[in-house]
């Protein structure tokens, strides 16, 4: 294996799909990932850490969590491993998560 | 070569040789640590960090009583730790849960808490709840949990702040950690006292020893003339992402650390010096944890992991002089945490042979040659 081939080349014709970041509507190429298409969008802050400090995606590869956001109600998810969706919803976190349930079901 | 000398020399940095020093250095001696290398087996970096009573020494009363009398001494521990370091080492001791999801283990467990209870007196009580008052008294615990037992004087610490703690109060109180430094050999000295040999060549010169490194200690004890036989358990544990929300309880299998996320834990295996982590152990822990807590379902684990218990062949502690070198000590035991303020303390007195000194007979190693 190359080194090139480890690497997926950003789709140049690819069709475009509409995600909901903070209400805002958000266009961005299919085949891209969460945390591209947050930066591509601002680079701002997209989640604050326990300690209020901010923090966006850096390590693009699943292993910082620094690109934590909520997706679809799914909190903590990893927007570099996760591709964008058409529909998507997705809202930045501030602090850690909570727990979910809560309830016996 | 270099020559040094010093009074006693504690081969072992982790919770168990750091807390002996402790005691040691409060009795007025000069103490040396010895810490092996980062490629030994450290209980001390992969435990769970419970003060835990419950059940310990049900069949064994000295056993029982020596626990309760460390978690009496926690909560003071504890602080003097924290003034000695500086660090908040997040000691919580509200009580614990152990909760069951079988009605035979439960009922075994209760009568193994019925006799503990018959060596305490008094002193110390528990209670057995059934399912539905453990779920009248907590939000949120599953259906398929049939009931629990509870003891206000469990609780829980940071294990790895408590382990920095130790090395900063050691040092605090004037004692000496030398980290990397494997002991290879130790050698009885003319004119008594020991030397011993580091895998670098150093020598360092002692006049007694106490060997407290776990499973790393077992070919030295077997040198010095030591019959006990240590042998690894290991322990499977997962961790969660951290959590903004605190859990309603503390359990012996699920406990959260203060920075929020939560540790599961408490399987049992004999896997040789294996401490590598299996798929399916990890499963059943998850599977536990969501039974107890099913809220706890869609929270993600981002580590597991194994580590080694160091367990004595009956799995109680070992206090021993050695019999052919008087100035020889093995200190080792599985609950080097919940032992910690009496390994600091009354632990000294014992090893100086003090008119104060507790009646440590019961933990000798002469009960491994009956």
């Amino acid at each position: 294996m190359n080194i090139a081939s480890r690497f997926e080349r950003a789709p140049e014709n690819a069709p475009t799909v509409r995600i909901e970041v903070n209400g805002e509507t958000l266009v961005a190429k299919q085949g891209i990932s969460l945390a591209a298409a947050l930066l591509a969008q601002s680079g701002n802050p997209s989640r604050k850490t326990a300690k209020g400090n901010d923090r966006t995606a850096y390590c693009m590869m699943g292993v910082c969590f620094d690109c934590l956001v909520e997706v679809d109600g799914v909190a903590n998810t990893q927007a570099c491993m996760t591709l964008v969706r058409d529909g998507m919803i997705v809202s930045s976190q501030a602090g850690l998560r909570g727990l979910g349930g809560g309830q016996d079901v | 070569m270099q020559h040094k000398s010093t009074e006693i020399t504690i081969v072992g940095g982790g919770v168990v040789g750091l807390s002996v020093a402790m005691g040691l250095l409060d009795a007025g001696h000069r103490v040396q640590v010895l810490d092996g290398v980062d490629s030994d087996m450290r209980a001390s970096q992969g435990n769970f960090g419970l003060i835990w009573g419950q059940g310990k020494g049900w069949n064994f009363a000295p056993y029982a009583k020596w626990t309760y009398a460390a978690l009496a001494k926690w909560p003071a521990f504890g602080r003097r730790l924290t003034d000695l370091s500086g660090m908040d080492i997040a000691v919580e001791q509200n009580g614990g849960f152990e909760f069951f999801t079988n009605a035979d283990e439960m009922d075994e467990f209760a009568g193994m808490l019925a006799n503990q209870q018959a060596h305490l007196g008094n002193r110390v009580n528990h209670e057995i709840l059934t399912g539905d008052e453990v779920r009248g008294q907590i939000r949120g615990i599953g259906r398929d949990v049939v009931g629990a037992s509870f003891s206000q004087t469990d609780g829980h610490v940071n294990p790895l702040r408590l382990l920095r703690a130790l090395r900063l109060a050691v040092k605090a109180l004037g004692g000496r950690i030398t980290m990397d430094a494997h002991v290879t050999k130790i050698t009885p000295a003319t004119g008594g006292g020991f030397d011993l040999t580091l895998a670098d060549g150093q020598q360092i010169g002692t006049g007694k020893v106490i060997l407290s490194a776990g499973l790393g200690a077992m070919k030295l004890a077997g040198d010095l003339g030591f019959k006990t036989r240590i042998r690894p358990q290991r322990g499977e544990l997962l961790i969660t992402e951290k959590l903004g929300e605190r859990l309603p309880f503390l359990s012996s299998t699920i406990r959260q650390v203060d920075e929020g996320g939560i540790q599961i834990g408490g399987t049992k295996a004999d896997a040789g010096m294996d401490d590598s982590e299996t798929l399916n152990v990890m499963a059943g822990l998850a599977k536990h944890a969501v039974a107890v807590f099913p809220a706890l379902a869609d929270v993600r684990v981002v580590r597991a992991w194994g580590a080694l218990r160091v367990m004595s062949p009956d799995g109680f502690p070992v206090y021993a002089q050695s019999q052919r070198h008087s100035d020889a000590y093995l200190v080792t035991c599985h609950s080097g945490v919940t032992l910690a303020p009496l390994h600091a303390s009354t632990l000294a007195d014992w090893i100086e042979n003090t008119t104060n000194a507790p009646d440590l007979e019961a933990f000798d190693e002469h009960r491994f040659s009956l």
